[in-house]
């Protein structure tokens, strides 16, 4: 019945990305992903908050009743967001500034509170962190990779405002191609879920041929045999 | 029964305690540097518009508020004084234009003792990203345009964006976002023409009270 660790890592990672397969916590990712490091910066904070509540949840999961843990883990997870809140504000102030009304809402992230009840209190505590980790990589990988493609293909730039989350020798980091006017569609909202459909796409198709070549891999030996038989 | 609940209470009381303590002690540990870093941030705005040896106080230390809807479009606006040898030598205005091409823009206007503008920065606004979002310094150098310029240079009938007769450029595709900040700042000119006095009497009584 438990996890292994090997399946904890697959499913946060891909089988059950929280953005790709389960859809949670889609209006900061919508919301956020205009640049790479704007995803970043939020993927991040969301995986601090998610390791940190799962651990949480895990130490405390025969401690509290049933009927009062929903209340119980959504106190975790709010402590635990303020907390993130007022740290970025006070080491990472111009990207809290541009992140905004998204890092308090980590809170409303359906994502955080699904891998708690779902996973966290129902295994170990190194487990349920792990989880977390995982859960929040992939979030995060999702978040970036969406913020790199519509920041590309909208302005023509990639890790644009790097300054600020690495300092300042990141200003130049930033990548820019030359007389490239840009594609307003892909920074506008529209972007987003055209973005990540594409994102999905891609997985399901990813997933599709490699069962295929799995299906192909069990066939051939079978064949073989049928041949010999004959 | 009734024990259980007792218990459910003091679980979730115990949780509700935890959770703020934690909180309390994260904000007592960041409180000083996040004012600071907002006064840094500040400061750097200001000093932007406003080039720092003109200035010889303490630009932050005792900022104005009025209320003048009509001239800087919020109900209360703060206006920072800049002094240079006991003298008035610059006003930093906030305002908000309200008729952006979708909603408000709001704006740092920097206008020296002569009434010459020192610059004008966009601090915030939501026009269309490629088209309107020329207003900011980061995208285009627009805003630039407004340092030097005054209620006399050009005069009042050409503070207007080219397409409606006056001086200032508007930008492909996009008319409704540089007039409006025209008017802004044409407007922010206006009041401190004729409020200068009053404010810097209103500074220095502030400045005389509580040094």
């Amino acid at each position: 019945m438990s996890t292994s660790y090997r399946e904890i890592v697959n499913n946060g990672l891909w089988t059950n990305n929280q953005a790709l397969v389960a859809l949670l916590g889609l209006c900061p990712l919508l919301a956020t992903s205009n640049t790479a490091i704007n995803g970043l910066g939020l993927g991040l904070a969301t995986t601090l908050v998610l390791v940190l509540s799962n651990t949480t949840v895990s130490l405390i999961r025969n401690l509290v009743r049933p009927e009062v843990r929903l209340p119980v883990f959504v106190l975790i997870i709010a402590s635990f967001v303020t907390a993130v809140e007022l740290s970025m504000n006070a080491w990472f102030h111009d990207l809290y500034k541009i992140l905004g009304i998204f890092i308090p809402l980590i809170v409303t992230n359906c994502a955080i509170i699904g891998r708690a009840e779902a996973f966290a209190s129902k295994n170990t505590v190194p487990k349920a962190a792990l989880d977390g980790l995982m859960m929040g990589i992939g979030f995060a990988a999702v978040l970036f990779t969406l913020g790199a493609t519509r920041e590309l293909i909208g302005q023509g730039t990639l890790f644009s405002g790097a300054h600020l989350m690495f300092g300042e020798i990141a200003r130049s980091w930033t990548v820019e191609i030359e007389n490239y006017k840009g594609v307003l569609l892909a920074i506008l909202p529209p972007g987003a879920f055209l973005g990540l459909g594409s994102l999905i796409a891609v997985k399901n198709w990813i997933d599709k041929s490699r069962k295929e070549r799995v299906r192909k891999d069990i066939a051939v030996p079978g064949e073989e045999e049928a041949a010999r038989a004959t | 029964m009734s024990r259980n609940i007792l218990v459910s209470a003091l679980i979730l009381g115990v949780f509700g305690f935890i959770g703020a303590t934690l909180v309390a002690v994260t904000e007592f540990g960041t409180h000083e540097r996040i004012l600071e870093n907002e006064r840094q941030a500040l400061l750097r705005q200001l000093y932007e518009i406003v080039p720092k040896e003109q200035v010889d106080n303490d630009i932050l230390a005792h900022p104005l508020t009025v209320s003048a809807r009509d001239a800087l479009g919020q109900e209360t606006s703060v206006i920072y004084v800049g002094e240079k040898g006991n003298q008035l030598s610059a006003m930093v205005f906030e305002a908000t234009v309200p008729d952006g091409y979708s909603g408000p823009i709001r704006l740092l206007v920097g206008v020296d003792r002569n009434g010459v503008l020192l610059g004008t920065r966009v601090i915030a606004h939501k026009e269309t990203p490629g088209l309107g979002d020329k207003i900011e310094k980061e995208k285009s150098d627009w805003i630039l345009g407004f340092t030097g310029k005054s209620l006399t240079d050009p005069k009042l009938d050409r503070w207007k964006v080219k397409k409606d007769g006056g001086d200032f450029d508007q930008f492909t595709g996009a008319t409704v976002t540089p007039r409006a900040v025209v008017n802004g700042v044409k407007r922010v000119l206006l009041y401190f023409d004729q409020q200068k006095d009053a404010l810097y009497k209103e500074y220095l009584d502030k400045a005389k009270t509580n040094p």
